[in-house]
């Protein structure tokens, strides 16, 4: 923050506690996030630093969770799982959550309020009742404890973040584009792929991150109702964090974080080229 | 429209529908699946909470011997004999396993009273069960002729029934006296004053630590700003569990936090962290603080600074004119923040599962625990549907004031 030269004493000393707070409360969003990564590395089977990691000596690190991992037939099939779930899901919510997003768009949506409440709601109810009911609901029709059960249940946790973000790009959309290619002669579909899609993929492809980041981190749904052929990395961990604590989940744990950052470097690149396909200038 | 004709009007008319028709189409396909996979599994949770025909499917006929019950004495010898034949019937089944627990539900203790009465019947013929069943049921437990066994009988037999969501509040109905505090346990109300309380708390925290954070972002130029603002969305897309385990691995008994403070001489001996309602608090505010900061920050950047250098130049002094300029417009941002990370923690599960040990679970817990352990599924659905109303109603105030769709991410 700049500060002006007509600042007095207290004004100083106000901007230096603004700062000095905000920097602790960023050291705490952080670090506990940070201190993961060393640990992992730790070649004793605890969650703390070792006298020899303190003092950075070579013999008190080690790969030895990382390859604990790699060997371990639970933690491959839960890595294997979590992709097979989070991209189908991924799929079916992007897809059904940008046609919606589409319609609800239009300036002549019926009942908008009504139905955008209703279709976001899975991402407020909270998710230990989503999990029960889905648990009585999919045991009754054979969907629990099976793929397709948990990946229904999870492409509707994923449609709200895609309606949300489709919805943000369609914010100031130029109608007057569809209905000149209408007018030209397109078909609907054609004006769809052609018009509409091109300017509304960066919001599609962070609504789709966003779902598939929701079925990579689910597990509430997943410990009620997925069998233990459908175990998830989180679900994996919630199990490991009860049972018998070992640094292998620290070594997943920061695995996961290396996703996050990508996650996150891929959304600030979908973001400013949005800003630039729709001509937002960057106001700094 | 006066100056239109019928036809144009119609036409008009007719072009407005099916406009609103295609907006609708879109919407159909997601709309069909949200209902199916989501919603309908929802209300049949609801409707289990006061839809529960086990009792009646058990022992038919005895419920229906029961309606000519006076409800003060001992029912009569027809009816007794009849009940016993259904439980003779169900022992040879194995059912009565089934019925001994619903009846322990609806009167403490009579599980074993069921089974030890169930195990002596399978052993009769029918003949001896068809003339001395009753005498015999008498005679195999004292509280077989009592009323008030048989009247919570009764109640269990009802398939519609609002006895779980009595149970979910504390309550009891009793024979005479009608709807009353339980006498024997009294956890859930407390449970939700808790969970209430805790999600207050964490809420207060996350405004107390995030809205100076905003603030201070807020008047940085844009580059840098966003470049700090990675630090708030990393915790944001970082996995859950994985804050969780750090947590964990800061707050354990020989974990970081008490190593570091043993380290440098502040402690004598490790302090107790994980496993109480403080890791709760502490770790669900780390985890929910994003919510916070992203719509304070959106907000206040939108805020023009020269209201506050104006009223300081009029010549306020700094913190009236901070209190009465800039936080008044900041609300909106504050309102959304906080809403979010109330309705947020109030159905959170994970962590307190996790860290939070007995002391620091939430209503949440208490649901997955019946789910899982007791099996009172009903009970649970209950427990759930009272939350999910609360959570309905700290939505619809979200919509009402926020707006649902204006939720930001990221």
């Amino acid at each position: 923050m700049k500060i002006p030269a007509y600042y007095g004493f207290w004004h100083h000393l106000g901007a230096w506690l603004l700062k000095t707070s905000s920097w602790l409360v960023l050291l705490f969003l952080i670090l506990p996030i940070l201190v993961i990564v060393p640990l992992s590395f730790n070649v004793e089977p605890f969650f703390s630093f070792t006298e020899g990691m303190l003092t950075l000596q070579p013999e008190a690190y080690s790969l030895r969770w990382y390859s604990a991992i790699l060997n371990d037939d639970k933690w491959l099939l839960a890595i294997k799982n979590s992709f097979l779930i989070g991209i189908c899901a991924t799929v079916i919510a992007t897809v059904l959550g940008t046609c919606a997003a589409v319609g609800l768009a239009r300036d002549d949506m019926p009942a908008r309020r009504l139905i955008t409440a209703l279709l976001l709601s899975p991402m407020i109810v909270p998710l230990i009742i989503t999990a029960a009911g889905i648990f009585f609901f999919y045991s009754n029709l054979g969907l629990a404890g099976n793929y397709l059960g948990v990946i229904i249940a999870h492409a509707a946790l994923g449609t709200p973040f895609v309606i949300i973000t489709v919805t943000a790009t369609l914010t100031g959309f130029d109608y007057s584009l569809a209905r000149a290619a209408l007018n030209l002669g397109a078909t609907p579909l054609r004006v769809f792929f052609d018009i509409i899609m091109p300017l509304i993929r960066p919001g599609v492809i962070s609504g789709a991150l966003f779902a598939f980041i929701t079925s990579f981190d689910e597990v509430v749904v997943i410990l009620f109702m997925a069998g233990p052929q459908q175990r998830t990395i989180p679900r994996q961990m919630f199990s490991g964090l009860r049972e018998q604590i070992n640094p292998s989940i620290l070594a997943i744990a920061t695995l996961l974080i290396l996703v996050s950052i990508a996650l996150l470097i891929t959304l600030e690149l979908l973001r400013r080229r949005s800003e630039r396909m729709r001509g937002i200038e960057q106001n700094s | 429209m006066s100056s239109l004709t019928t036809t144009e009007a119609n036409q008009a008319s007719s072009a407005r529908n099916r406009k609103r028709l295609t907006a609708f189409l879109f919407v159909v396909p997601l709309l069909v699946f949200i209902l199916l996979s989501f919603v309908a599994p929802i209300a049949s949770m609801l409707w289990r909470s006061v839809h529960h025909p086990t009792v009646t499917n058990l022992i038919p006929l005895t419920l229906q011997e029961l309606q000519r019950w006076d409800g003060q004495n001992t029912p009569d010898t027809q009816t007794l004999s009849v009940f016993a034949k259904e439980l003779h019937g169900l022992a040879k089944e194995r059912q009565s396993g089934k019925l001994a627990e619903e009846f322990n539900r609806a009167s403490a203790g009579m599980s074993s009273v069921v089974k030890a009465t169930a195990r002596k019947l399978a052993r009769l013929q029918d003949e001896q069960l068809q003339q001395k069943g009753a005498d015999i049921l008498l005679a195999s437990h004292r509280n077989w002729s009592k009323a008030e066994i048989w009247y919570a009988i009764q109640r269990a037999g009802k398939p519609y029934t609002y006895d779980y969501y009595l149970t979910a509040l504390d309550l009891e109905i009793h024979q005479e006296h009608g709807i009353q505090v339980r006498e024997d346990t009294q956890i859930y109300l407390q449970l939700y004053s808790k969970t209430l309380t805790m999600a207050l708390v964490i809420t207060l925290f996350c405004a107390l630590l995030g809205y100076p954070l905003a603030y201070y972002l807020a008047g940085l130029p844009a580059n840098r700003a966003n470049l700090l603002l990675v630090l708030v969305l990393l915790p944001f897309w970082t996995s859950l569990l994985v804050r969780t385990t750090a947590w964990i691995a800061l707050l354990q008994t020989n974990g970081v936090i008490n190593s570091f403070l043993l380290g440098i001489g502040i402690l004598d001996q490790p302090i107790e962290m994980l496993y109480t309602s403080f890791a709760t608090v502490v770790a669900m505010t780390h985890i929910l603080l994003p919510f916070m900061i992203l719509p304070l920050y959106s907000v206040m950047r939108g805020i023009d600074p020269s209201y506050l250098r104006a009223a300081l130049s009029l010549g306020a002094k700094p913190i009236p004119a901070f209190a009465r300029i800039y936080f008044p417009m900041t609300l909106p941002g504050l309102s959304a923040g906080a809403l979010l990370v109330f309705i947020i923690s109030v159905g959170y599960y994970i962590t307190p599962a996790l860290v939070g040990g007995t002391d620091g679970q939430m209503i949440s817990n208490i649901i997955a625990f019946h789910m899982q352990r007791s099996n009172n599924w009903e009970l649970a659905a209950a427990l759930g549907s009272l939350l999910l109303g609360l959570i309905l109603l700290l939505y619809w105030v979200y919509d009402r004031f926020v707006g649902a769709s204006n939720i930001k991410l990221g």
